[in-house]
């Protein structure tokens, strides 16, 4: 990542530069991507309150990562596995218990320690740890990208099949259960959605940062905008936004890519808290109101 | 009055299918609007006993409701309100006995009623806007992804308008009141021209204007659309301008009838299974109990929470 530390300016020389080499072309692919994915998936995960499950997800797929590595198998497919079928176990729990706070932790660190054993019967595997961890975008093949690609339709296909029953779930469960919507249906399979989305985005910036992506910028959407589309809309272009302007920042920064997706990710969540909210009403109309 | 009639036979020729002789259990029958006790009644219980958990929360129940009713659904709580109407959208299966609604076996996703729920869940930092909560329910239960025709449109502005909710429809979730997100819900209980409307405890958490407001919309839907209403609160008073029967729940059982024939002493003694004495003063009713003003003791955990969240 050290390519270059003499930038002095910030013109169009040095930004195709950027693109003169070939692992950066497919770093600025993937995370594209997967950004695009994670800001929509993201953008439900907020709304339904169930960001926590989220994390747990991607802790999950860290024992997945390790132990496919133990059993000789590609990482990735290790993370999808595992957090697949913990997406659907939880799902299936049903939203009172997989959105307990207590279990969720509890699971995640168990998770997390079973990352660890398998660390530690398979050493060579050892180095890639930090990759899984924090994420090695620039290390990312054509294979690879092809692999994401392929990922994300399905993640999206899924999604969009099951998106106006899992609003109305998200919005109304009442009035969804009583409209025959099958609640414990629609909330396992967006959970395996999640899994997947939480899966791409940990082969960008790995499984401890997942929120970067996955919930910085839908949050940050979720301040700024009021309607479903534009608020999907606004998470995913501000999800690629900042996956782009992070490996930009990367590369003439020499900081890892993850900590600049993770900086601009807080940087835009809370400049999106300072925005005046629209349509505010003064303070204490509320309480007036309801007076009577 | 007859115009009235005539437009209820019409409405129920096109919704309600043929008329169908009705045989029994119209215990109180009022001869008032004659015509209704000819076709399917929209609600009917047979000796039904709703058991939730380990209790029997009705117990052999029978009743009618007719087409174009308005019903005040009343009772302590725990009394089967909420149950009751559970079971009536296909969500608890009698344990024991027969209902029908519209002289069908009641069916989880029955487009004919429209439900307001008692518990609301509402996400506290939900910035979505109140046209896109409302549009959620349109079709919620089908695939892919969500789309709205023009008309679905029109349809949700006029329902809006119906209620003064209008303004509502840009604004945030997050911003409103309680007592703002309880109309917007009863604007979209009334989308799609349900002929079954079940609300339960709608007016928690709205001031009085609005309260007069949300009874005074549901009575003008019941008479000019024929809608039967099953409309479940704590305070009688209110309602006794618009509601054409009360249904008491209590005890296990229920009774179904006019207002004389129900807030009685020895109906209500039996139905709280306390001593009840019902004093009549300038039009109001009060439900006393040891003294106490039973609809007021009960209504008063839900008063000034207008900005809590009902869970």
């Amino acid at each position: 990542m050290s390519i270059t530390n003499t930038i002095t300016g910030m013109d169009m020389r040095i930004i195709t530069d950027m693109f003169a080499y070939d692992f950066m072309n497919n770093a600025f692919a993937a995370a594209g991507i997967v950004a695009v994915v994670s800001g929509i998936v993201g953008y439900f995960l907020v709304m339904r309150a169930q960001t926590f499950a989220g994390h747990a997800l991607s802790h999950i797929g860290f024992a997945g990562a390790t132990g496919a590595g133990l059993l000789g198998l590609a990482p990735l497919w290790g993370l999808v596995g595992f957090t697949l079928a913990a997406g659907i176990v939880m799902g299936l729990l049903g939203e009172r218990i997989s959105n307990r706070d207590v279990a969720i932790g509890v699971v995640l660190a168990l998770a997390l320690g079973f990352g660890l054993l398998f660390l530690h019967y398979y050493t060579a595997f050892a180095t890639q740890a930090t990759a899984l961890l924090f994420g090695n975008v620039l290390a990312v093949d054509r294979a690879t990208i092809a692999t994401l690609a392929g990922l994300s339709l399905v993640t999206l296909a899924a999604l969009a099949a099951i998106m106006r029953p899992l609003i109305f779930a998200s919005l109304q469960p009442e009035l969804a259960e009583a409209k025959g919507v099958p609640l414990r249906f629609v909330s396992t399979a967006f959970l395996a959605i999640v899994a997947l989305a939480v899966s791409e985005c940990a082969q960008i910036v790995g499984v401890l940062l997942v929120f970067t992506l996955m919930v910085g910028p839908p949050a940050a959407a979720q301040r700024l905008t009021t309607g479903v589309w534009s608020g999907l809309a606004v998470a995913a272009g501000l999800a690629l936004a900042e996956a782009w302007l992070g490996l930009t920042l990367a590369f003439y920064s020499d900081w890892p890519v993850s900590f600049c997706i993770a900086i601009l990710s807080a940087a835009g969540y809370f400049a999106a808290l300072a925005v005046p909210l629209r349509g505010a009403r003064p303070a204490g109309a509320g309480m007036l109101e309801n007076a009577s | 009055m007859q115009w009235l009639a005539r437009r209820y036979v019409t409405i129920l020729h096109n919704h309600v299918g043929p008329a169908r002789e009705n045989s029994r259990i119209f215990d109180h029958e009022t001869p008032s609007r004659e015509g209704k006790a000819l076709t399917a009644p929209s609600v009917e219980l047979t000796h039904v006993t709703l058991r939730v958990g380990a209790r029997d929360v009705l117990k052999d129940v029978s009743f009618a409701i007719r087409p174009g009713e308005f019903i005040g659904v009343l009772g302590p709580n725990g009394s089967g309100k909420t149950t009751l109407m559970r079971a009536i959208l296909g969500l608890l299966a009698p344990r024991e006995g027969q209902l029908r609604v519209f002289g069908r076996p009641p069916q989880r996703g029955d487009f004919s009623i429209g439900y307001l729920p008692q518990v609301r869940t509402v996400l506290p930092d939900l910035r979505v806007r109140g046209l896109d909560f409302i549009a959620s329910s349109l079709h919620g239960e089908h695939w892919g992804l969500p789309r709205l025709s023009r008309a679905d449109h029109i349809m949700i502005d006029e329902t809006l308008a119906l209620v003064g909710a209008r303004e509502l429809a840009r604004r945030p979730l997050a911003e409103m009141s309680g007592g703002e997100r309880q109309r917007l819900l009863l604007a979209q209980t009334l989308i799609g021209r349900p002929q079954l409307l079940l609300l339960d405890e709608p007016l928690i958490s709205l001031d009085a204007r609005h309260q007069e407001v949300a009874i005074d919309v549901v009575g003008r839907v019941c008479r000019e659309r024929g809608t039967t209403v099953l409309f479940s609160a704590h305070e009688l008073n209110q309602l006794i301008g618009t509601l054409d029967r009360v249904l008491y729940l209590g005890n296990g059982q229920a009774v179904l009838g006019t207002v004389e024939e129900v807030i009685t002493t020895p109906v209500l003694s039996r139905l709280f299974g306390i001593p009840i004495h019902v004093v009549r003063a300038d039009g109001h009713i009060f439900v006393m109990a040891r003294g106490r003003d039973v609809e007021h003791v009960d209504h008063q955990h839900d008063h000034g929470h207008g900005h809590a969240h009902h869970h």
